[in-house]
């Protein structure tokens, strides 16, 4: 069966993950197999724990779930010759908005993130995973059923998985509804059964995760890159993006862009060349103003500031992220008052309650800019958003603190006039008296 | 309580797949999908979880209001959930929402009186590049316009 895809690749990608895409059947095991899939595997097999975690040391990757940790070093952390079992759990929970490229990768190429799962299973001595699947997502776990499924019956999941004497049993699991899932030791609260609220760490979950026990949790898009990684070598994999930020990532484009879409691209391209070229520009030949640069969670970049490369540490630099690789793109036309009232709402929603400076702080965020938006704002409600959002930075459990003051600060900072503007007309002698 | 022969039998493998004395986790994904046929998450369902399980019914009733999707009222036999969150609402989210509403003249949460439709504003569901995306029950829609929302929902109107 020919596969839809969503949208028209780009001449200007570099094609790893997404090499398979839109390849009749890319979905089943037999196109997995007949284009170099379980290679890594077997490869994986030869070779130490020790050997597979420097590999993936070497290829410089990092998590592609948002924090950008470096996936190697992660790896490392979990005591693999532990008594207790070791479980891998897979995140995708996506839904950092602005991000949609966890379902791409596991509907037309399962079989790459499960061979990625079984080498990390190989590397920590681990013989069991978890994929935690949004419950948005019912059709993707029905369809990683059926990928589990197929995996299973042709011997590249459950015992001696293809002949090498190594077991794994991969599981689906099914969210519903949270976007603090998506925080790694929410999620492992949800995988056990109770409302998703993040634990306090150490522990981590590398030492004491799902159950317990050492885990390694990482993203779909994370697992995904391994097979090229172990197949072609580590320093060929980090030869492809920039010192420290190896590899190939979905960046996912949306908002006012000619050419919505999911393209894979080199850590390292230029931000502005991905808008224009790979994108189409914006529509109406209207002028840029800003760029959410990794889901919502990142604090916006002004116009002026997106001539740069899209790696981790130069995002840094600017005070941004690269987080989850949603990238937003907005027109001049936009209303950035509208726009913080949206993000706010989102976080005011999400915040999982736990913590006082989350569940408080994104409530008043949120009315402040609610009355902005209905024309009542006041001069001194733009500063009190600042300092609002800063007494959350860094006081809050877990990061949906920080990511719902963030963007708030960089829009507030950055787009003053956009709430000047906004501020309701007074008669002189009113203001007189309203101080 | 029993479920269908394939619900039956899903929760049979899933109640497998934990460690051993570690049960309690198939209390979310066996609420959703026994939500599925039940329409909602009644008392009745929350001890069927419960005794499966093997926790108290507490323990199931307080994750209920923490995850979005879980109901304990029934939804409309086809639930539209419109996003409006940030990528969605720069390409005309927000206003095919508001048409959503009109449409079928409910709010937010709301169930048509004859309980064909009920309507949710619903956060990012991760189909931000294909903007502004619809799910109706499970079946996602992108790049949708007003004018495709009023073929969609009058398909359904048509349909049993």
């Amino acid at each position: 069966m020919p596969t839809k895809l969503y949208n028209e690749p780009s001449p200007l990608e570099t094609k790893v993950l997404s090499k398979r895409f839109g390849l009749d059947d890319s979905h089943s095991l037999e196109v997995y197999l007949a284009n170099e899939g379980f290679k890594a595997f077997l490869r994986a097999r030869q070779m130490t724990p020790e050997q597979i975690i420097e590999e993936v040391k070497t290829s410089a990757l990092r998590g592609r779930g948002g924090a950008g940790f470096p996936t190697g070093l992660k790896w490392s952390f979990v005591p693999r010759t532990s008594p207790k079992p070791k479980y891998i759990v897979i995140n995708a929970d996506e839904s950092e908005p602005g991000t949609c490229k966890d379902r791409l990768l596991m509907e037309y190429d399962p079989h790459q993130m499960i061979e990625g799962i079984l080498i990390a299973g190989l590397a920590m001595d681990a013989h069991k995973g978890y994929l935690y699947i949004r419950g948005e997502y019912r059709y993707l776990l029905d369809h990683m059923d059926r990928a589990i499924g197929e995996a299973y019956a042709k011997g590249y999941l459950g015992k001696n998985i293809a002949g090498t004497g190594f077991d794994f049993d991969l599981y689906t699991h099914s969210g519903a509804g949270a976007y603090e899932c998506g925080e790694e030791t929410a999620l492992l609260d949800s995988l056990e059964g109770k409302r998703g609220v993040p634990r306090m760490k150490p522990p981590f979950p590398a030492v004491a995760g799902a159950w317990a026990s050492p885990t390694l949790l990482n993203n779909v898009e994370t697992f995904s890159a391994i097979p090229a990684i172990i197949r072609n070598g580590g320093a060929a994999f980090a030869a492809l993006g920039t010192p420290k930020n190896g590899g190939t990532r979905l960046v996912c484009i949306s908002g006012h862009v000619n050419k919505p879409g999911v393209y894979e691209l080199p850590l390292g391209y230029p931000m502005l060349k991905a808008i224009y070229d790979v994108a189409g520009g914006i529509p109406g030949g209207k002028k840029l103003k800003a760029v959410v640069p990794g889901g919502s969670s990142c604090p916006l970049l002004k116009a002026d500031e997106c001539d740069i490369p899209m790696d981790y540490d130069t995002l840094a630099k600017v005070g941004s992220m690269l987080g989850s690789g949603g990238m937003v793109v907005l027109d001049e036309t936009t209303d950035m008052v509208r726009f913080a009232l949206r993000i706010m709402r989102f976080y005011a929603h999400e915040s999982c309650g736990w913590c006082i400076p989350c569940r408080e702080g994104t409530t008043w965020l949120r009315k402040i800019l609610q009355r902005f938006d209905d024309g009542g704002g006041r001069k001194d409600d733009i500063s009190l958003l600042g300092e609002l959002s800063k007494n959350m930075l860094g006081r809050t459990f877990c990061a949906l603190g920080d990511a719902a003051a963030m963007p708030t600060i960089s829009i507030v900072e950055k787009f003053r006039e956009d709430f000047e503007r906004r501020l309701p007309k007074v008669s002189a002698q009113s203001q007189l008296v309203t101080v | 309580m029993t479920f269908s022969p394939q619900l039956e039998e899903r929760f049979a493998k899933m109640l497998q797949a934990y460690p051993e004395g570690r049960k309690r986790s198939a209390v979310v994904p066996m609420l959703i999908y026994a939500q599925d046929e039940t329409g909602a998450v009644t008392p009745e369902l929350i001890e069927e979880v419960a005794k499966r399980c093997e926790v108290q019914p507490l323990q199931v009733d307080e994750v209920v209001g923490y995850y979005s999707m879980l109901h304990r009222k029934p939804l409309g036999k086809f639930h539209v959930q419109v996003c409006t969150n940030i990528s969605c609402m720069l390409v005309g989210g927000e206003e095919l929402y508001e048409h959503a509403k009109k449409k079928l003249g409910i709010g937010n949460k709301q169930v048509t009186s004859d309980g064909k439709f009920s309507l949710e504003e619903v956060e990012c569901m991760g189909a931000c590049s294909w903007a502004p995306a619809v799910e109706i029950n499970y079946d996602f829609h992108h790049f949708v316009t007003p004018e495709k929302l009023d073929q969609l929902i009058d398909a359904l109107k048509k349909a049993n």
